[in-house]
């Protein structure tokens, strides 16, 4: 009996427990359901708009860069798809491994490595950096299949920007790179940046920077329904970018590479303008660079070499270098002095071969002088006695008044950044400059384009090409029309001139008349014999060093790089000038010898259509227009969006 | 083949089908039913996934199916060789066991491997149910102390792996029958408040992943693009399922891949999303109903020991329910514990299947002496 009372009062206690058990259950339910009522009734809304915000993101869709030809339709800059490996940094920690395990795959050259180096360090957080460019399609699938091995490494298709051409117009062309910490904070400074969203280049140097704004494009965007992972799951709607205009260059890259190839290993620079319009035909600088190498990051050595070559390579010479435009300085002289009435064109001097002011003797190139010299010869036959007088006599400020609206001293406003000013000296600008006064002295050596004149060769052609227009200033500009990709309108940079320079129609005759004479009994009478047309020109040689009284300059004497420049200015044909060139070859000596065949020779091509025959020259095809039209199809924007993307 | 025969074959087989408890298998059915359309959804992108929950639920049905048929007595005999053999296993585990994701949890046997941890969940409460059955009508001091020992050998075993869930569950199996056995409540207050006191020392003897789990169910805010994700993201299902819920296959959070573990221990996440309140009313209906059957089964068990078993296999099943959807929908911290009959996994669903097997074994044996 005490058992199964026990037993019975055992089950009594068990079903108390397991009643209390489920009082338990039932409390635990209800928090369940307390929970789920908060979280679905009252708070509904909350986490709907949680769940479509986690949805939808917006991921732009980068507009394609606009293309950029030559005035005859030839390709100059190009859009070309292909694939990049790319590593997102904030994903890989161990950076130099997963490289290191990639290298097994595909060929990581140290200068790969070192590039990407440089361009992580310069890079956006979160942003993925390309360790290796245009990949094979060979190795494209050798690292699809090995992908999943490698979280944070990406194979992307994109467009590169390619420059056929290499260097022929580097320095015209420029070239875009991956956007930098500095072009960020410029982008949000102009409210700009959203325009870049999705983007990862942006014009540096060159047109590829002057137009950067029309050659980008507007950013469009699509509206994905993305995963956790950042997946594009689907598009729901979608907002086109739009692509960049096309540029339409001034510049003739036939011509543009003649004249580059016939500098050959010489320094210097050639700035050839159509007179009419402004348009620079062709802007040479030597030595010149590759702008392939820059678009995807340019490694810290080949960079060093560039930079500190000792020719300057990356340098704009047309645009940058101001160099005294020696005895090309003449004819705006004359024009000067027949404009301000200081020189009727009949007065005489006499030129014992030098300019005597109190005890300093200013020389004559030509140790015996000229003998006697009126305007015309004094062109014709370089005097520079003509000049230090003629300059003495007028005034350094008068002779700045005349200059200013030819350009010289002045920024061209050409469409390229960084242009120098160089220097137009006065009075004025004596004091500003060195707080002292100017002594008369110092003027002399401003006649004939020396002392503190500093011109760069793209002022000196500007002026040729204003003189050759008869005084009608066109501003020089490289880029001829901005063509949109989808009406094919085109609209010119510089549609009308920019001001007159007043002067009378016997004066320009007489000053023409004489550079004419210049190339046909003159100092350019060697490079232009037989020339089928009438070339205007004259040359003129620039001093490195300074040469003490009493010595004499001997070539052979002085290190090549303390020689004095070349330099030769010119238009032709002399009635109805199409093309006006300012060249200057550094250190290579008297304007005749260097500079002035190199003019000939771009005038031959650009007049006649004649090649110089000891030449091997490989000049572009002009394609037909089918072929021109042909632009590469928009490839699909990239499918990867990281979780930060932007939300709407 | 005479119809004589075929009576008497029917006659033969009758007793071995008929094991069914109908209430239980009637829940069972339509939680394997919701289980399948859920699973539909968010199987999707999975190949083959929906197939293998089929095969696992075929398989647990088998193993359900054979358990029913055990006499109790049988599972009654199986209770301490089997529980020995799973501290054996753990023993080997601990010297022998295979590393990972930084815990020994796995045992290496030639031809498979295997998790005894996971065969302590239905060992423990077997064991600890037939040793208070021996001590019947003399439940001293002494037969609790020995009962607290047989679960914390074990217990200690598993938690040194470390895999704090699994010790968790095991532990809660072993404490349900020694609650239903008749720990006092006065003992039970005294450990609720030493567990409390000794809050410090456990924080501190606790590995930092779980800290972190801790901390961060507490904020999950804090690290939402790492531990927090999970938790943020499936209370987001939860929420923005809302009443009605966004319709079957129409859950956004689960399909596009918001939903970590969507098909194993955040199934209800994605079951929540697609079905809203109502449906989370009907899933906690259908474990009500099942929990409730159980404590029935439970008070009119045969013996003590069936009795403490079918309490304790209820209790758990209870537990797993509540510990997950606690989980999912943000108030309980994140411990792998599987959705009863709802996720994904083939362990978990045939430990089920015996537990609940055992529940209907008990069920068919009412007690011989009525009071």
């Amino acid at each position: 009996m005490v058992e199964v009372r026990n037993t019975e009062r055992e089950l009594h206690r068990l079903r108390v427990r397991l009643a209390v058990a489920m009082l338990v259950v039932l409390a635990c339910f209800g928090i369940l359901g307390a929970r789920f009522w908060w979280l679905q009734i009252h708070r509904y809304a909350d986490f709907h708009a949680q769940a479509e915000d986690n949805r939808i993101a917006l991921v732009p869709a980068p507009p394609t860069r606009g293309l950029i030809f030559d005035r005859n339709g030839v390709l100059l800059a190009e859009n070309v798809s292909a694939y990049t490996l790319e590593l997102r940094p904030m994903r890989n920690a161990r950076l130099e491994e997963t490289i290191d395990a990639l290298s097994q795959i595909v060929e990581i050259t140290p200068r790969d490595r070192r590039r990407f180096r440089r361009l992580l360090q310069d890079s956006r957080r979160s942003q993925s950096v390309p360790l290796k460019v245009k990949l094979t399609d060979d190795e494209v699938a050798r690292l699809a299949v090995q992908r999943f091995r490698f979280p944070g490494v990406e194979i992307r298709a994109r467009l590169f920007r390619t420059y056929p051409l290499g260097e022929t117009a580097a320095h015209v062309l420029g070239y875009i790179g991956r956007i930098s910490m500095d072009d960020l904070a410029r982008l949000d400074d102009q409210n700009r940046l959203g325009q870049y969203a999705g983007s990862t280049h942006i014009g540096k140097v060159g047109v590829e920077q002057s137009y950067e704004e029309v050659l980008h494009g507007r950013v469009g965007a699509d509206e994905v329904e993305v995963s956790a992972g950042g997946r594009v799951v689907r598009t729901l709607s979608r907002t086109p970018p739009v692509p960049g205009s096309n540029l339409i260059l001034s510049i003739d890259i036939r011509l543009q590479k003649l004249a580059e190839e016939l500098f050959g290993e010489r320094r210097g620079a050639l700035v050839a303008i159509e007179p009419s319009t402004g348009d620079v035909l062709a802007l040479v600088s030597r030595p010149s660079y590759d702008p392939n190498l820059f678009v995807d990051g340019i490694d810290p050595q080949t960079w060093q070499s560039l930079n500190e070559h000792p020719d300057h390579p990356l340098l704009n010479r047309p645009l940058r270098g101001a160099y005294p435009p020696g005895s090309t300085y003449k004819p705006f002289m004359a024009l000067a002095a027949l404009s301000t009435g200081a020189r009727k064109p009949s007065d005489t001097i006499s030129d014992p071969g030098y300019f005597l002011l109190g005890t300093h003797r200013f020389r004559d190139s030509r140790p015996g002088g000229h003998g006697t010299v009126d305007l015309r010869k004094s062109i014709v036959v370089s005097s520079d006695t003509y000049y230090y007088k003629l300059a003495y006599e007028m005034g350094v400020d008068r002779i700045h008044d005349f200059m200013k609206p030819w350009g010289f001293g002045q920024l061209t406003g050409i469409d390229l950044e960084n242009e120098a000013t160089g220097i137009l000296p006065s009075t004025q600008w004596k004091l500003r400059r060195y707080k002292q006064k100017w002594y008369p002295g110092e003027t002399p050596s401003v006649g004939i384009g020396q002392g503190y004149n500093a011109f760069t060769i793209l002022q000196l052609a500007h002026a040729t090409a204003t003189l050759a227009n008869d005084g009608v200033v066109m501003k020089p500009h490289v880029v001829q029309a901005i063509e949109d990709p989808i009406t094919q309108e085109r609209k010119r940079t510089v549609p009308k001139e920019s001001y007159r320079i007043p002067l009378k129609p016997e004066h320009l005759k007489l000053v023409k008349e004489a550079m004419a004479d210049v190339n046909r009994v003159g100092t350019g009478r060697l490079a232009f014999a037989d020339a089928p047309y009438v070339a205007a020109g004259k040359t003129g040689t620039a001093q490195v060093i300074g040469i003490r009284q009493n010595e004499r300059y001997d070539a052979r004497k002085v290190a090549e790089r303390h020689r004095d420049h070349s330099l030769y200015m010119a238009f032709a044909p002399l009635e109805a000038p199409r093309i006006a060139v300012a060249v200057i070859v550094e250190n290579g000596g008297f304007g005749a010898q260097a500079a002035a065949p190199i003019v000939r020779k771009v005038f031959d091509y650009y007049l006649l259509g004649k090649l110089p025959e000891d030449m091997d020259l490989d000049l572009p095809e002009m394609l037909d227009e089918a072929e021109l039209r042909d632009i590469p199809e928009d490839i699909e924007p990239e499918t990867v969006v990281t979780p930060e993307a932007v939300r709407p | 083949m005479t119809l004589n025969d075929r009576v008497s074959l029917w006659r033969r087989v009758r007793p071995y089908l008929f094991v069914f408890d109908p209430v239980l298998t009637i829940a069972l059915a339509m939680l394997v039913a919701l289980s399948f359309v859920t699973m539909q959804s968010a199987a999707l992108d999975y190949d083959g996934r929906l197939a293998d929950h089929a095969r696992n639920v075929g398989i647990a049905f088998v193993v359900l199916w054979i358990a029913a048929n055990l006499p109790l007595q049988w599972i009654q005999r199986l209770a301490l060789p089997t529980w020995l053999l799973g501290v054996a296993l753990l023993v080997a585990v601990a010297l022998f066991g295979d590393v990972a994701k930084g815990a020994r949890r796995w045992l290496d046997l030639g031809f498979t491997r295997i998790q005894p941890s996971e065969l302590m969940k239905i060992a423990m409460p077997m064991m600890l149910a037939w040793w208070f059955q021996k001590r019947e009508g003399a439940h001293g001091w002494g037969d609790f102390v020995v009962a607290g020992v047989l679960l914390a050998v074990p217990l200690a075993l598993i938690v040194r792996q470390p895999d704090l869930g699994t010790a968790i569950l095991v532990f809660a199996a072993g404490f349900y029958v020694i609650y239903l056995a008749g720990l006092g409540w006065r003992v039970m207050a005294g450990g609720l408040v030493g567990a409390v006191a000794s809050l410090p020392v456990v924080w501190s003897l606790l590995h930092e992943y779980q800290r972190q789990r801790v901390l961060m169910m507490i904020d999950p805010s804090s690290d939402p693009l790492g531990r927090g994700f999970h938790v943020i993201q499936s209370t987001i299902a939860v929420g923005s399922g809302g009443v009605w819920g966004k319709g079957w296959m129409q859950g956004t959070q689960a399909h596009l891949e918001f939903i970590p573990e969507r098909t194993t221990d955040f199934v209800f996440a994605v079951f929540s999303e697609e079905f809203g309140l109502v449906g989370n009313l009907v899933l906690l209906s259908i474990y009500l109903l099942i929990i409730g059957r159980g404590l029935v089964i439970a008070a009119n068990g045969a013996n003590v020991f069936a009795r403490l078993l079918a309490g304790a296999i209820t209790l758990i099943v209870f537990t797993y329910a509540f510990v997950n959807i606690g989980m999912v929908s943000g108030i309980l911290p994140v411990v792998g514990v599987p959705l009863p009959m709802m996720s994904y996994g083939g362990t978990a669903m045939v430990t089920l299947g015996i537990g609940l097997g055992f529940l209907m074994s008990i069920a068919r044996q009412r007690r011989l002496v009525q009071a």
